[in-house]
């Protein structure tokens, strides 16, 4: 993606998740915006996970904006945890993620986790037999 | 058949002395290859093996005590999974895949199958109390009917692992060229072939370094879970009439392990229950075969390299769920370890199910085990069928009912 991105993790109360908020980044702070999740809970709260690229001063402003109009902003990497002491490094996570953010380190065959990488589409949370992968979303 | 180098006896006289010379199955590849075998032969005395993944043919038996007053227990279950009863008054067998008894399974697919059999094996290991639940119709000599107390491993009279399937030499490769995700024992699969799921230590596995179950067999002392255990029998499956390569390793799923262990001696770290999505539950174990050096044949055979053993990939949207025997083609256990194999012309990640890591932490334990004089080797009271046996695994064919045997069921 780009150097100066950021991901990070929106949450929309009931009351603003129908409103056209996200597009203001783009038409107000000139920021670009890459979604890579998103679903509305039957309570119509929203969930978003983006990538915000941008200046860090619009990014600030932009980000500032968002929680101005109600809705909760959080950096993603804190969603997707490795349980360390459930893993037993098979590995069926690393044939899963799409991004190399888990990966077999060699020649340990030991999973690594690189929470920089994680897009938290997940698919770990689904594959892993060990319940090791948490999602906190 | 080459020249006998050692006995038993001899091997164990050397580990008594601390004199014994053990490698790895991983290990032994690279001394092989830069010594030979005549000279490697000479020089080691075992070769230790290990496999850790997910053993599905797995459970346990449990001998609670007599309450008082006495109970044939007919009905139970340990921490809400139904454990199997019908045995004498108060022995259970809790298996490795039974479900907790309100777990919504697969109603709304893909089920999590958060809590089993596996994971109640694994809470009795690590120490933890576990509910018992029992129910019985009353006899004269068992009267008591209805019982709910907490259980440890600790106060039980017995607690034994005795797993009629483990250790599958070789297995299936699987992939999915349908264009819906699956959810299967070997993993996730992404559609249009996007991973591959496997389940093998390749070169560190017990079977795959004794292809034709030359030293392992009945009475075999292995590691088993961190503690003890035996080789009892074949396990369920066992088929050693598969295909083989030039160095007689199977070309799929052939030879397996019935085994038995005490769970008292066993370690969380090396037993541990496990939910595979949409799947089930089950447990995931650590086991490991120490391989004597009787001969340079022995040797050889365990001197085998992820390169030279293959394994099928089969279609897991279709051929394998209705057996149509049907594969893909063959990739060695070195391409599945990279990480991407390539099928039909495509690159597809891999995704392993069994712990390779785990697998080398057997086997080196079973090598520090055996230089410290705290692990002997036992000589086996009898062979599992091999080649020539004419044991074959065979499907079921069913046969119709009669109208008449219907009615009334």
């Amino acid at each position: 993606m780009n150097g100066n991105g950021k991901k990070i993790v929106l949450r929309f109360p009931q009351e603003v998740a129908d409103r056209p908020i996200v597009c203001e980044l783009a038409l107000r702070f000139g920021l670009q915006f890459n979604i890579l999740r998103a679903s509305i809970s039957p309570h119509r709260e929203g969930i978003m996970v983006m990538e915000v690229i941008g200046s860090r001063e619009k990014q600030e402003e932009g980000l500032a904006f968002l929680a101005s109009r109600g809705v909760l902003v959080e950096p993603l990497s804190q969603d997707i945890r490795m349980i360390e002491e459930r893993c037993y490094h098979c590995g069926a996570c690393v044939g899963l993620c799409p991004t190399g953010a888990l990966f077999m380190e060699r020649p340990s065959f030991l999973v690594r986790y690189d929470p920089g990488k994680c897009i938290a589409c997940e698919l770990c949370v689904l594959g892993c037999p060990a319940r090791a992968m948490e999602a906190l979303i | 058949m080459s020249k006998t180098l050692r006995t038993y006896e001899e091997i164990n006289e050397k580990i008594a002395k601390g004199q014994v010379v053990v490698v790895t199955a991983e290990e032994v590849i690279d001394l092989v290859r830069e010594k030979g075998i005549e000279r490697v032969a000479r020089e080691v005395d075992v070769v230790t093996t290990g496999t850790f993944g997910i053993m599905c043919s797995s459970g346990a038996f449990l001998n609670i005590g007599h309450t008082k007053p006495r109970m044939k227990i007919h009905e139970a279950y340990l921490n809400g999974v139904m454990a199997y009863a019908g045995l004498a008054a108060v022995d259970l067998y809790i298996g490795a895949t039974q479900p907790a008894k309100d777990d919504p399974l697969n109603k709304v697919h893909p089920g999590e199958f958060r809590y089993g059999g596996g994971h109640v094996i694994e809470d009795l290991v690590a120490g933890r109390d576990v509910l018992l639940e029992a129910y019985a119709y009353g006899t004269d000599c068992y009267p008591r009917k209805k019982l709910v107390t907490w259980i440890n491993i600790r106060d039980l009279n017995e607690a034994y692992l005795f797993n009629p399937r483990n250790a599958y030499q070789n297995y299936n490769v699987a992939v999915n060229p349908s264009d819906k995700t699956l959810y299967t024992y070997l993993g996730v699969l992404l559609p249009r072939m996007g991973n591959a799921g496997y389940s093998s230590a390749g070169q560190l596995s017990p079977l795959l370094n004794d292809p034709f179950y030359r030293v392992i067999g009945i009475g075999t002392r292995i590691f088993l879970g961190g503690g003890i255990g035996y080789v009892v029998w074949q396990g369920t499956q066992h088929n050693p009439s598969v295909a083989r390569n030039e160095r007689g390793i199977p070309k799929g799923g052939a030879g397996t392990l019935a085994v038995i262990g005490d769970l008292k001696g066993m370690s969380p770290k090396w037993i541990q229950g496990v939910s595979i999505r949409g799947y089930g539950c089950s447990l995931a174990l650590g086991l490991g075969v120490p391989i004597p050096i009787l001969d340079e044949e022995t040797l050889y055979y365990c001197s085998v390299s992820d390169e030279e053993i293959l394994a099928p990939v089969v279609d897991y949207s279709h051929a394998y769920p209705h057996g149509t025997g049907e594969v893909l083609g063959y990739v060695s256990y070195a391409e599945l370890r990279s990480g991407i194999i390539k099928i039909q012309g495509k690159e597809v990640p891999t995704a392993p199910m069994s712990s390779y890591s785990k697998a080398r932490e057997v086997a080196l334990t079973l090598k520090q085990w055996i230089q410290e004089g705290k692990f002997t080797l036992t000589k086996p009271v009898a062979p599992l069928p091999g080649v020539e046996s004419g044991v074959r695994f065979k499907n079921l064919v069913e046969r119709p009912v009669e109208t008449s045997v219907l009615v009334g069921r």
